[in-house]
């Protein structure tokens, strides 16, 4: 999907960050006061918990963005009707419904740790878990129809109705839930409620960026291998008829 | 009004069910569609009547010299077909009057259905619910809503199925007059129906 | 106006159609019956609070519409007068038409399950009812417009009945919690400007979604 050099790029970029963000995240030390760039401070209450941000927030980023892709080449497709787009879309909603997963998952074992309970029916979480039963859904929509016209059509509509609510979540859900999420209580603001309240720390900060960027250097490189899977399929099944 | 389909092909599952069709239809004209059963007349007939995009091609109207979209010319074509059903909960006048009122045709429905019910032998039945019709009258009653609003454009698709002898004489009658005031498209799997229409495609 | 006289033809017919074979009001009222007794049977002589009053009022509101809101479409599509209403009607017609239809069908729902509440459960007494009258005048149009796309969606899928509450429930729920608060309001008695917020959103949530529906709505409808 992407030409050669870009790949290259992600696989090895990603690959690299990445490996960079497991062993900085979980090895570098937290201590109370840092004295080098190697040394985290310690956040009074997070202590090494604090270490899930540099995976659960870039999963939960790379989710969304899954989903974007995904509607944008919906949107590609009902205008242009070529199935191609259909292809990428399915291919980038897969991935979001796995990164989605992932994020519920170390969502839910930071809230364990944090807060007691795994799930709180806070905001962020029930965002995350709503992105996750709108792919479910869409995947629910796609296996119940034979034609694939239709199936990319119908699909493609979907995922621009969902994305239409997903203001609608974003705003709403920390005013109508108390939140247990850093920054919840009556700041809406995006995805950056941890940057006020934790995130002074300039090597933590960068690293937190590394890992945003490998997350999404892995998502787009996993999904040009995604593609090309999915248009060899398609060939094949030319073939065979 | 004019109708021309230039290299018309429609692709299910990337599977080809007709391809790069392509003719001209005036008034006068009229075109048979032949073909076995499932190759693909219906969907032509519903690619030219504007029910499904063709994966390629183009379907273009002409109305008064001007390209239409055939959105714009749903007062001007008729249609009778398996695919287009009638409702079952009304009566044949309601059926006449409410679809009438959908296509904004506000005229007493029943005056001016009047000869066309009779002619099909449906004038007696008009207040009787079409879930009771026979599929001869629910055949016929079709061609009463195809041609009600005078189309210029008529699609017959399976033209005699369900009709007794009697049914096929109305039809004939009705194909002739539309063939002199205006353009016809029958689709068949009968050969001597297709002899009804100058022009002639063969599907399959 | 030659569309509004047929989107007004097209709501009728529904309306007529209804009236006569009263599928949709069957099920819908057997639906809340059901639920009404259930609940009542769970909770006994507990008193629920407001705002559980307030979840459950739309729980049922929202299975209700999932069981009786696809008809319109779904109806054509089985029947096979999809095309014959393709060949009469402009696809906004169909679709104003229908969703108009859908909307009533919504305000009648909600009526009937107000009465029933009111009569099932003594706690829900609506204390606030300028603010209650607003919230389910909103919210039906809201809930009614999201619905009649995703019919229009399912009934050229499979498995209608099953898929339908599926692809609903996440388009739903932006407008499901805020109707439930505002509700909450109107029962604890809360002033009418106390739910301002609640009034704006569910505005806004009616325009985006009858928006993005209309502007989607000829990808679905045609085939």
């Amino acid at each position: 999907m992407f030409g050669k050099t870009s790949t290259t790029i992600f696989k090895y970029g990603s690959v690299s960050l990445i490996s960079v963000v497991l062993v900085a995240g979980l090895a570098i030390p937290m201590t109370v006061s840092p004295q080098s760039w190697l040394e985290f401070p310690v956040i009074p209450g997070l202590e090494e918990k604090a270490r899930n941000l540099f995976f659960h927030v870039p999963m939960s980023w790379t989710a969304v963005l899954a989903f974007f892709f995904s509607a944008v080449y919906g949107i590609r497709y009902l205008r242009t009707k070529n199935i191609d787009f259909d292809v990428v879309s399915v291919s980038s909603a897969g991935l979001g419904l796995l990164f989605s997963i992932l994020a519920t998952v170390t969502g839910a074992l930071w809230a364990k740790f944090n807060w007691g309970a795994f799930w709180n029916w806070d905001p962020r979480q029930t965002s995350i878990f709503i992105l996750l039963l709108i792919y479910g859904a869409y995947f629910a929509l796609r296996s119940a129809i034979d034609s694939e016209e239709k199936r990319a059509g119908l699909s493609a509509v979907y995922t621009i109705l969902a994305g239409l609510t997903v203001p609608f979540l974003v705003f709403i859900m920390p005013r109508m839930m108390a939140g247990l999420h850093p920054g919840a209580q009556g700041d809406a603001s995006g995805k950056g409620p941890l940057f006020e309240a934790n995130m002074i720390a300039p090597n933590m900060r960068m690293l937190f960026y590394v890992s945003l960027i490998g997350f999404s250097l892995l998502f787009l490189w996993l999904l040009h291998l995604r593609v090309r899977a999915g248009r060899l399929e398609f060939q094949q099944k030319q073939g065979e008829r | 009004m004019k109708l021309t389909a230039s290299h018309l092909t429609k692709e299910f599952n990337r599977r080809a069910i007709f391809s790069d069709i392509s003719f001209t239809l005036e008034i006068g004209d009229s075109l048979a569609i032949t073909g076995k059963n499932g190759a693909g007349k219906s969907t032509l007939v519903k690619t030219l009547a504007g029910l499904l995009s063709p994966t390629r091609g183009a379907v273009e109207y002409l109305l008064n010299g001007k390209k239409t979209e055939v959105d714009a010319l749903r007062d001007h074509i008729g249609m009778v077909s398996p695919y287009v059903m009638l409702y079952d909960e009304f009566t044949a006048m309601e059926n006449l009057t409410l679809l009438s009122r959908i296509r904004s045709n506000n005229l007493p429905i029943e005056e001016q259905s009047k000869e066309l019910l009779e002619r099909f032998s449906l004038w007696n039945k008009r207040q009787e619910l079409v879930r009771t019709f026979s599929s001869g009258m629910k055949q016929r009653l079709k061609f009463v809503f195809a041609v009600l609003h005078r189309p210029r454009l008529l699609f017959v698709d399976e033209p005699t199925s369900n009709l007794d002898a009697e049914g096929v004489r109305v039809v004939r009658g009705m194909i002739e007059k539309q063939k002199k005031t205006g353009m016809l498209i029958v689709a068949t799997n009968s050969a001597q129906e297709a002899k009804w229409c100058k022009k002639r495609i063969h599907l399959g | 106006m030659k569309s509004l006289s047929s989107t007004y033809a097209i709501l009728l017919k529904d309306a007529q159609s209804e009236l006569r074979t009263r599928y949709a009001v069957n099920a819908l009222f057997m639906f809340v019956v059901t639920a009404a007794v259930i609940v009542q049977l769970a909770i006994r002589s507990e008193q629920p609070s407001s705002s559980v009053l307030s979840g459950l009022f739309w729980v049922v509101v929202f299975f209700a519409a999932m069981s009786g809101l696809s008809r319109t479409f779904v109806s054509e599509e089985e029947r096979g007068t999809s095309m014959t209403l393709q060949l009469v009607a402009t696809s906004s017609s169909v679709y104003f038409g229908k969703l108009l239809f859908n909307i009533v069908l919504t305000l009648l729902l909600n009526l009937a399950i107000t009465l029933l509440f009111t009569v099932v459960f003594p706690g829900f007494v609506v204390q606030t009812f300028e603010t209650f009258l607003l919230t389910v005048v909103l919210s039906s149009i809201g809930l009614a417009s999201a619905s009649t796309i995703l019919a229009a969606i399912i009934a050229k899928a499979n498995t209608k009945g099953t898929l339908y509450p599926v692809l609903a429930f996440p388009i739903l729920l932006p407008l499901l919690m805020t109707a439930m608060k505002a509700t909450a309001r109107a029962l604890e008695g809360d002033p009418f400007g106390a739910g301002i917020e609640e009034y704006q959103i569910l505005i806004s949530y009616i325009m985006v979604i009858t928006a993005g529906s209309y502007l989607l709505f000829d990808y679905v409808w045609k085939d």
